[in-house]
């Protein structure tokens, strides 16, 4: 019922429809895009080194011989699963935080907050850059927990907060003097009813999450080789964008497009859920 | 001549919702209409459009004229210097109507100057006047307080002085003490009595109170679904009401004055106004449609010699038999009460409440909270619900009822006192007993809107107390409890959004019965609800409580209802009991000052009573809870004080007094120094 009327919004809502749109033909070329080209990342061309793009590499190659198409969608789905589940987590993480705090206050409350709190004052990039190589033996995965671990601070505040008026309720109340335990309370009664934030919320962090990998891996600090993402893909071909621009254009390009599309649809949902807009 | 006169008003909003269709009224100098019918049925949107204050997009048709001059094609700045002129406008929350930056005098005296070239000084002056006719203390000083610093009450009042500044001769008001507590609704109707003898102006009244209504209104108007369907003189309506809904809508309402065994509700809901029916819009509810009925949408028309008009194709037949609401509405049948109950002596105590304390701490700074002093919101009550008994709690807001039922709910110790629920005392639970004992501990709020989870269909809703309590079985026990309550189990899959406001709290009774509790905590269950619905969910309180055994701690403000539900009243004031005792005996002989000032501010619904009464009009608002008063705490407002000698007046500032039984054999006790004998409600002739 709802969840009709928030499509239908979303729908109506020009910005979203071409950010949907657009993210869907990103997704599109980054896992299928590989089966149409005619090289995999890992093939090497040894006739064509540092070529322009062509007939037979579309996008060029590298001075390895790489195909710069092959690679560049390699790349680009690391930077979007890495995207996607930096965001799940760190939305997930800022919900439970946000509403043991605010639903069981007292040291629970000041607990997590400390904490939470901690983090935001911690210079996050720096720890994520001395820890992030050290974690070689683990793979991208630890990269994932850490860009996480230092996004959800602001988000679970502002669930904290939403949570203290819920707390009030009477529906949740009723929950409780039926005597239904407090977590199962946050799962059933408080997360759920947070949702619109959280979906905003998720979507936005996606590009954060694209953006922060991107940062980081062109310092060397995230994506690790033989791993690629767009972030070391834009940082190798950043040296030499005067003489050989299709190694820098192509990732960068994408990157841009696809933070653009998923902000655009970031935005939709806002407006679409937020009833106090009347689209 | 009239002075304001609408003829075939109709709203229609976007998407097809027909609001308003058909109004016509005329309103003459001095005289007051009340407009009555459930919420939904356009009384809002009626005054709305006639003051020219509807959202865009609203289309209107008609005419509306102020003495002769048609509103409705007016340019937008004519009508402006109608508003606040020539008609005034008070509302149900006053807080909206005034900006809070500024201070009420400031307000009231720029009222007076939109309108009236005076200087400055002298609408300052006008505006302490106003405020001193309305009735609020050391106007001088008040009027330059801020709006957030009045009461509800004292914010009413000042809201009549405002729409009357400038004299007007139409005052439109929409359910001006709707939000307000008996005894200052008392006072502000008295207030707008004044205020209409002041300035002679037509008053139009909105209210869905019918009480209120007997008491004020010269004739009336009923609405339903958009529609009027009846109109006449306030005794024409009130003792011959010709059509069958406000047949119906009479008979639904508790009486305090004649209790009845059986409350007569009316079936179904109010169309929606986006789907009416063809016909006759009440025909899906009406006990005497026939098929002429469904043919086409009855007109107002005059039925009798007089003024006299109705809506239903059978009018002239129920004059001519002489109908009324309790004959052609069928009573529902009370549950076969199952042998005499026990006395009350040998029956299980299910709860009792000893010296019960709550104070809450009173903070001030924003960033370096300090403590500046205690709310004393609960200060020592005692009282006790036998097994099968009613107990009701009533009281004006602020009193401490909703502290003391959120008390008993959390099982734990309270600050001071005991809280024993079946024979269990709170302070000794361990986790898994005070789980236990939740099973038999139910609650039924007052929203039925905000109790249920929206995100949650409604068979997730009764199951939830079912799983954490590890039933089996939860689908067979959910469609029991549907139809326990009178809905239909196939409803299970659908949204707390998709049922009207009875059902939601029906939805909200179901999952209190779910887990079989034998005490059922009811905070204000129907005074979300309209009278017709209500009576309804009353009856289903009734039957439940007999057919399972159940016993009630019951919070209402509504008197009358309380008299019919209840077997035993606590009446409550500033976080103390003022009078407790059997039902009979407290409306019957009221000994406290407070309960009869209480049982005399009640409106009821029968205009000669209404006429003929002697008000009991309390001064003031309720005191702070965070400053007492000394000695009695009702001292400050006691009418019966300002009659004693000094050496007793003393006494009730000095010595605080506890509830005593007013004699030895009878449940019946009261905090004061003095209580009173006589009766304060008259029967009613009818
Ligand atoms: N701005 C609006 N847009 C659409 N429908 C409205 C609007 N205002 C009121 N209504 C509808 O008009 C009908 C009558 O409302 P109202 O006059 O407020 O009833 P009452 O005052 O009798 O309770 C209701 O069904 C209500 O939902
Ligand atoms: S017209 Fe028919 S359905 Fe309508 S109120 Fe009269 S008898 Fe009932
Ligand atoms: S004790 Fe005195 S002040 Fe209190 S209610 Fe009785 S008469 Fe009034
Ligand atoms: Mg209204």
């Amino acid at each position: 019922m709802r969840s009709k009327v928030v499509l239908a919004r979303l729908a109506r809502n020009p910005q979203a429809r071409y950010g949907l749109v657009a993210l869907l033909l990103l997704l599109l070329l980054a896992y299928v895009g590989p089966f149409v080209g005619a090289h995999t990342w890992t093939d090497k061309d040894f006739l064509a080194f540092l070529e322009p793009p062509s007939a037979e590499h579309w996008w060029g190659t590298t001075q390895i011989g790489q195909d710069v198409y092959a690679v560049t969608l390699r790349g680009m789905q690391k930077s979007i699963v890495i995207g996607f589940l930096v965001a799940l987590f760190s939305t997930g993480l800022a919900a439970l935080v946000g509403a043991a705090a605010g639903y069981f206050g007292g040291w629970v409350d000041r607990a997590l907050m400390w904490g939470a709190d901690l983090l935001l004052v911690l210079p996050s990039f720096l720890i994520i850059a001395i820890l992030s190589p050290n974690l070689k033996g683990g793979s991208w995965l630890w990269f994932v927990v850490l860009l996480a671990a230092f996004s959800w601070m602001i988000t679970s505040r502002v669930v904290r907060s939403m949570t203290l008026s819920l707390r009030e309720r009477e529906y949740i109340l009723a929950a409780r003097y039926m005597g239904i335990p407090g977590w199962r309370i946050i799962l059933r009664h408080v997360v759920p009813n947070l949702s619109s934030l959280l979906i905003i919320d998720a979507t936005l962090n996606v590009s954060a999450a694209i953006i922060g990998e991107a940062s980081l891996s062109f310092f060397g600090f995230g994506v690790q080789p033989p791993d690629v993402s767009l972030g070391t893909l834009i940082a190798a071909g950043s040296g030499q964008v005067t003489g050989y621009p299709w190694l820098f254009l192509f990732p960068a390009g994408l990157l841009v497009l696809l933070v653009l599309s998923v902000n655009l649809v970031g935005d939709g949902l806002r407006d679409a859920l937020d009833p106090g807009s009347n689209q | 001549m009239p002075i304001l006169e609408v003829n075939d008003l109709n709203v229609t909003f976007r998407g097809g919702i027909k609001a308003v269709r058909g109004v016509s009224y005329q309103l003459g100098q001095g005289e007051v209409l009340g407009i009555v019918g459930e919420s939904g049925s356009g009384k809002s949107v009626t005054s709305l459009a006639v003051m020219g204050l509807l959202p865009p997009g609203a289309e209107v048709s008609g005419s509306v004229k102020l003495h002769g001059r048609e509103l409705l094609d007016m340019p937008e700045d004519e009508l402006i210097g109608l508003r606040g002129k020539t008609i005034g406008m008070i509302f149900q929350d006053p807080l909206s109507a005034f900006t809070p930056v500024y201070t009420i005098g400031d307000q009231i005296a720029e009222a007076v100057r939109i309108h009236q070239k005076i200087g400055k000084d002298k609408a300052a002056k006008r505006a302490v006047e106003l405020l001193d006719l309305v009735g609020i203390p050391h106007p001088d000083v008040r009027a330059k307080a801020f709006p957030h610093e009045f009461s509800g009450g004292m914010r009413q009042r000042a809201m009549i002085a405002m729409a009357i500044a400038n004299d007007p001769d139409v005052l439109i008001c929409d359910e001006p003490t709707t939000a307000l507590d008996v005894t200052i609704q008392a006072q502000v109707l008295e207030v707008l009595k004044t205020a209409q003898r002041e300035t002679g102006a037509g008053i139009v009244m909105i209210t869905h109170d019918l009480g209120v209504v007997a008491g004020i209104a010269d004739r009336v108007l009923v609405m339903y679904a958009g529609k009027p369907v009846e109109l006449g003189t306030v005794d024409e309506i009130y003792y011959r009401p010709r059509q069958p809904y406000t047949m119906g809508l009479l008979a639904s309402i508790p009486r305090m004055d004649r209790p009845t065994a059986r409350l007569i509700p009316i079936d179904g809901n109010p169309p929606s106004p986006a789907a009416l029916p063809p016909g006759c819009p009440f025909a899906p509810r009406c006990p005497m449609r026939v098929s002429a009925c469904d043919e086409a949408e009855p007109d107002l028309e005059r039925i009798g010699p007089g003024t006299r008009m109705s809506a239903c194709i059978r009018s002239h037949e129920i004059e001519l038999k002489g109908l009324d609401g309790a004959t052609i509405y069928p009573v529902p049948e009370a549950p076969a009460e199952t042998a005499e109950p026990r006395p009350r002596a040998e029956r299980d105590t299910v709860l009792s409440v000893e010296n019960m304390i709550r104070h809450y701490p009173l903070m001030k700074g924003a960033v370096f909270k300090r403590r500046v002093g205690t709310v004393h919101a609960v200060d020592g009550i005692s009282f006790d619900v036998a097994e099968g008994e009613t107990l009701a709690l009533v009281g004006e807001s602020g009193c401490g009822k909703t502290t003391t039922l959120q008390q008993i709910m959390q099982l734990e110790a309270p600050q001071g006192g005991t809280v024993v629920v079946l024979g269990k005392d709170s302070a000794t639970l361990a986790r898994a007993d005070r789980k236990a004992l939740r099973r038999d501990l139910q609650i039924v709020f007052q929203d039925p809107m905000a109790a249920l989870d929206p995100r949650m269909p409604v068979g997730d809703i009764l199951a939830e107390p079912l799983r954490a309590h590890g039933h089996k079985d939860i689908g067979a026990r959910i469609a029991e409890l549907l139809s326990l309550v009178g809905l239909d189990p196939s409803h299970a899959q659908r949204y707390p959004q998709h049922f009207s406001g009875g059902q939601r709290q029906r939805i909200g009774i179901a999952r209190a019965l779910a887990l079989e509790p034998r005490l059922i905590v009811l905070d204000e269950p129907v005074s979300a609800l309209d009278v017709s619905i209500q009576a309804g969910v009353i009856n289903l309180l009734e039957d439940l409580k007999v057919r399972l055994g159940l016993s009630y701690l019951f919070v209402a403000h509504d008197l009358s209802v309380v008299r019919h539900l209840a077997d035993r009243i606590a009446v409550m004031y500033l976080g103390r009991i003022a009078e407790i005792g059997t039902v009979d005996e407290v409306y019957g002989r009221p000994a406290h000052p407070y309960t009869r000032a209480l049982l005399s501010a009640i409106p009821l619904p029968d205009p000669d009573l209404e006429r003929s009464r002697e008000r009991i009009l309390l001064e003031g608002d309720l005191p702070s809870p965070a400053d007492p008063p000394s000695g009695c705490r009702f001292r400050t407002r006691c009418p019966k004080r300002a009659l004693l000698g000094a050496e007793e007046a003393r006494r009730c500032a000095e010595e605080e007094p506890s509830v005593v039984r007013l004699a030895p054999v009878v449940d019946h006790g009261a905090a004061c120094h003095y209580p009173e004998e006589a009766e304060v409600v008259v029967t009613s002739r009818h």
